[in-house]
């Protein structure tokens, strides 16, 4: 059986695929050495950018027009096999008007303190994603308004899961783990705001006690 | 099987027997009749955490339609439940709360453990999941499967049944509650070590990785 023949003429690989997003020229003019370097990976734009400024990047890439990444789609960080390798933090960005990607990087020498700065100021949506990235990799976001483990419980003793140096089965026996998983309080993942709100209901928002009285058939008592 | 009263089956031998002051006679009826009602009124308390909640569900409904067994009533109280079914995966933040609801439960009760995750941990021998739940609470049944099919609950729920025709009221152990040690534990330290202990392919997994 031959091989099937070659087909003449490749499929003409799509333009975007392989183009830079046009951010990454604007971000060059705009912070020059912050922006480390960028790379194009299946078609997506990878910016590395400066722990120092990114914060003010992050910031210039949502307000000023002509790019308006308005939308943060996740905030993740990256662990390699190679100890040498930095860990990276990752964020990914989208432009809904303009419907536009692009993914920011910023890479952290492990031998430092692990700390960058938060952008739950620009968008509300980092809180628990920084929270999971600060359970998960014991990064911490300066700025954040409540830096508490999301998916582990609050006791959680045992160190960052996601790290390479963590153990698959975790670092304690099973049975030290089963007696602080059984010794943890239940309730005690909840801030005290979020125990508190029905004794805080006169210091909340209007327009939120007014949809709170409503209740769940939607009109005034 | 239906409920036959000795007493009124054989006459003479009630005569006999009680006139020889045997308290026997008398227990083994009581028992026959404790456990034919427990048995056969039995309330689940579903404890769903993955996908065997899903078979659990098929189980409860019409096709399979476990009140069939008495079950008519699911119990999604823990003070009114007879039966705890775990079903599904149990991660460590979830251990206390399971707990919790099982030293809710009245006695009489028991615990059927579905599917692989729960009896054993299955593939999730890692840093987030009970390695079994019988290192936290007691379990009557275990039904293996992943998930298990509504037949194997079924029949993992009348092998409960039939243990549960088995007992004696004047038993006190069996209805005896297992609080937590001293130490936090509901089994001693080496015996949960020992349960976890990696398994089939999961051995060659070295704790480094």
């Amino acid at each position: 059986m031959t091989a099937p023949a070659a087909p003449q003429t490749s499929e003409p690989v799509a333009p975007a695929r392989r183009v830079i997003a046009p951010s990454v020229a604007a971000l060059r003019g705009e912070f020059g050495p912050a922006i480390e370097r960028d790379v194009v990976s299946c078609g997506d734009t990878i910016v590395y950018v400066s722990r120092a400024r990114a914060h003010d990047i992050l910031a210039w890439l949502k307000h000023t027009p002509g790019q308006e990444f308005n939308y943060l789609t996740d905030v993740t960080a990256v662990e390699y096999r190679d100890p040498e390798r930095p860990l990276e933090v990752v964020y990914q960005l989208r432009s809904l008007g303009r419907r536009a990607d692009l993914r920011l990087k910023i890479a952290l020498d492990k031998r430092e303190p692990l700390n960058v700065d938060s952008v739950w100021d620009l968008w509300k949506g980092a809180d628990w994603l920084e929270r999971e990235v600060f359970d998960m990799f014991g990064i911490t976001f300066a700025g954040h308004p409540d830096l508490r483990r999301i998916l582990m419980w609050e006791t959680y003793a045992e160190g960052h899961p996601l790290r390479k140096d963590f153990p698959l089965r975790g670092h304690f026996s099973r049975a030290e783990q089963t007696r602080q998983a059984l010794a943890a309080n239940p309730e005690a993942h909840y801030s005290l705001e979020e125990l508190s709100i029905a004794e805080a209901y006169h210091e909340l928002p209007k327009d939120m006690q007014e949809r709170l009285a409503r209740g769940e058939r939607g009109f005034l008592k | 099987m239906g409920l036959i009263n000795p007493a009124t089956e054989h006459p003479e031998d009630e005569t006999s027997v009680l006139s020889e002051g045997s308290p026997n006679f008398v227990t083994t009826t009581l028992d026959f009749l404790t456990n034919w009602a427990r048995s056969n009124s039995l309330w689940p308390m579903p404890f769903g955490t993955a996908c065997c909640a899903i078979e659990y569900m098929a189980t409860a409904a019409s096709r399979f339609d476990i009140a069939r067994f008495g079950m008519e009533r699911q119990s999604f109280s823990p003070r009114q439940a007879d039966v705890f079914i775990c079903a599904g995966r149990v991660p460590f933040k979830l251990a206390p709360i399971m707990r919790r609801i099982w030293d809710q439960m009245p006695q009489p009760k028991w615990c059927i453990s579905m599917g692989a995750c729960a009896s054993t941990g299955n593939v999730f021998d890692n840093y987030t999941i009970v390695q079994g739940i019988d290192t936290i609470i007691p379990v009557d049944v275990y039904v293996p499967g992943c998930p298990p099919r509504p037949e194997g609950l079924i029949y993992g729920i009348m092998l409960l049944q039939k243990k549960i025709r088995g007992e004696s009221i004047v038993d006190e152990q069996i209805r005896k509650e297992q609080p937590l040690g001293p130490d936090g534990l509901f089994l001693p330290a080496h015996r949960i070590d020992e349960l976890s202990e990696p398994f089939g392919n999961s051995v060659h997994q070295t704790r480094s990785s």
